[in-house]
């Protein structure tokens, strides 16, 4: 029996203390649903999320009545296990069914009650089960936001207008995007599983990617609720730390990006203002910052620092760090950072990380230093369409004197963006351009 | 003290509620219900499923489902004593059901 590595840093969201834990029918969900689909099939994802609604419809009824249970998982899963045998005994699943998995018993009346485990929801099992899901929702077929909705749908518990309300885009968007995730599936089979060694590296870094983008969709989203932003970083520490658990998973790379995620965390509290407004780092109260997280980024960093491959997410967590524990801006280490993002660019080339490169290098050796940076980019057209590249112009011309210049850029960059927040923080940095 | 009936139509849609939501409003109706078992107020109570037959007229006939449809199907019912129209009234008041848009009718029970 492989020993289970305690989580490294504190719960996310166990701070208040409720007869339930905080978001409990939504974990819940999540695995539950790992491990039915894992039973059913892939194509049988509607049925298995049938199954766990109707056990938390069932919970309403029953706890409103008769009291919350003592053991209140041991319940959900009791019932959960029951609705899916009586699924399987009334052959009330998808007549569709893969001849070509040995895995699956012929149809006689479909999977088999033998089939069903005996314990489905001992731990070990359900963290195996959520991996596979996590593997079958990034499957390489799928476009990018059709795995990160896949996920937050099944493996988050989150429902359609909650990531509707979460991305900031129309909840018919999200009901398009899990229709062709879920007929993705049926049509190409998809078998929820950890993908063999010669498969494994490749698809790990997609699992590692839409982590990635789902704690983003958190920390650098337009999303002006601030609860929000905090729940999508959350599961994806979750999600992240399932990942870490598990051998197969528990790569360099991995330990890497929990240690990004545990530094941009402990700082994500003090970005934002009360009213949705950005602070910008150098005026952020770092006591805000959460030292326990940092602490937890450290345990993770130290983990990642085996091998001989570095990866993309090794640098980003190495700047977060650099970040993290500088006393105060005006002492950041601004030389150290820059080398990081060198290297970086150089590793995985993306304009993003240029301009966050060119941001660093006007800190550490000032406006032309930062100008030359921007003038040897490539594809200077393409620069042209982020906000970021224009936001930068527009401080670079306004600390060399360049009012005029610089509030040009910074209507282009007010243009170019969508989110509330940046727009305030540009419209004030041009009110401080004067005449 | 005289017996009424709180019957209980719409709210929360439990077919595309969130697991958090159905959650948050569970606690919610317990709190309440709690509340009400506490005062003595409740003699009885069910929840009604969502399936069942409706028959209509001399000729019997027989449809599928309840009487009314969508937010107006009755979901389920509490008894509960009160002095007088009023008081039921102040009682039902404190019910969950009207954050996700439900209603409450309050009736009295004939006395015999």
């Amino acid at each position: 029996m492989q020993e289970e590595t305690p989580p490294i840093g504190p719960e996310p969201g166990s701070g208040q203390l409720h007869r339930l834990a905080d978001h409990l029918f939504r974990h819940e969900w999540g695995k539950m649903v790992a491990v039915l689909t894992r039973t059913f099939g892939t194509e049988n994802l509607e049925l298995a999320e049938d199954v766990v609604q109707d056990t938390f419809l069932a919970a309403f009824q029953v706890w409103v009545q008769q009291g919350i249970p003592a053991n209140p998982q041991a319940w959900l899963y009791r019932v959960a296990r029951n609705k899916a045998l009586n699924r399987i005994r009334h052959n009330r699943f998808s007549s569709q069914h893969d001849f070509s998995n040995p895995a699956r018993p012929l149809p006689s009346h479909g999977p088999a009650l033998h089939t069903f485990p005996e314990e489905p929801w001992e731990p070990h099992r359900v963290s195996d089960d959520m991996l596979r899901m996590m593997f079958a929702c990034c499957h390489p077929g799928l476009p990018e936001e059709q795995q990160v909705t896949l996920i937050l749908k099944t493996l988050c518990g989150f429902s359609t207008a909650e990531i509707a309300r979460a991305f900031f885009c129309p909840e018919d968007t999200v009901s398009k995007r899990l229709y062709r995730g879920k007929a993705f599936f049926r049509e190409h089979r998809i078998r929820p599983e950890i993908p063999g060694p010669g498969e494994l590296q490749q698809r790990l870094e997609a699992v590692l990617h839409s982590v990635y983008l789902l704690f983003n969709e958190g920390y650098n989203s337009g999303q002006p609720d601030r609860l929000i932003r905090t729940d999508l970083m959350e599961e994806a520490l979750l999600l992240g730390r399932l990942l870490t658990a598990h051998p197969e998973t528990a790569q360099p790379a991995t330990f890497a990006l929990l240690a990004l995620l545990c530094y941009q965390y402990s700082r994500s509290q003090s970005r934002l203002g009360a009213d949705g407004n950005i602070i910008l780092l150098d005026q952020q109260d770092r006591s805000q910052w959460n030292h326990e997280w940092i602490a937890a980024g450290n345990e993770y960093m130290n983990r990642a620092a085996v091998g001989n491959t570095v990866s993309a997410y090794h640098l980003q967590a190495a700047i977060a760090f650099e970040h993290c524990s500088a006393p105060d801006f005006a002492q950041t280490n601004w030389t150290g950072i820059v080398r990081y993002y060198r290297w970086l660019c150089r590793l995985s080339p993306s304009p993003v990380f240029e301009l966050h490169m060119a941001v660093a290098v006007l800190h550490a050796e000032g406006t032309a230093a930062a100008l030359r940076i921007l003038e040897q980019m490539d594809a200077p057209k393409k620069m042209d369409s982020y906000y970021l590249y224009h936001s930068l112009l527009g401080e670079i011309n306004q600390r060399d004197g360049r009012h005029e210049a610089a509030r040009q850029h910074f209507e282009k960059a007010l243009a170019l963006t969508g989110s509330e927040a940046e727009k305030k923080m540009l419209r004030a940095k041009m009110e401080r351009l004067c005449f | 003290m005289k017996d009424f009936l709180l019957l209980f139509r719409g709210g929360l849609q439990f077919q595309t509620a969130s697991p958090d939501e159905i959650q948050q409003h569970m606690l919610v109706w317990k709190d309440w219900m709690d509340q009400l078992s506490k005062e003595g107020r409740v003699t009885g109570g069910e929840r009604l499923t969502g399936e069942g037959a409706t028959i209509r007229g001399e000729q019997r006939q027989v449809t599928d489902g309840p009487f009314a449809e969508g937010k107006e199907v009755l979901g389920g019912y509490f008894s509960i004593k009160a002095h007088n129209l009023q008081d039921a009234i102040q009682v039902a008041m404190g019910c969950p059901i009207y954050r996700h848009q439900g209603s409450t009718e309050v009736r009295e029970v004939v006395a015999m």
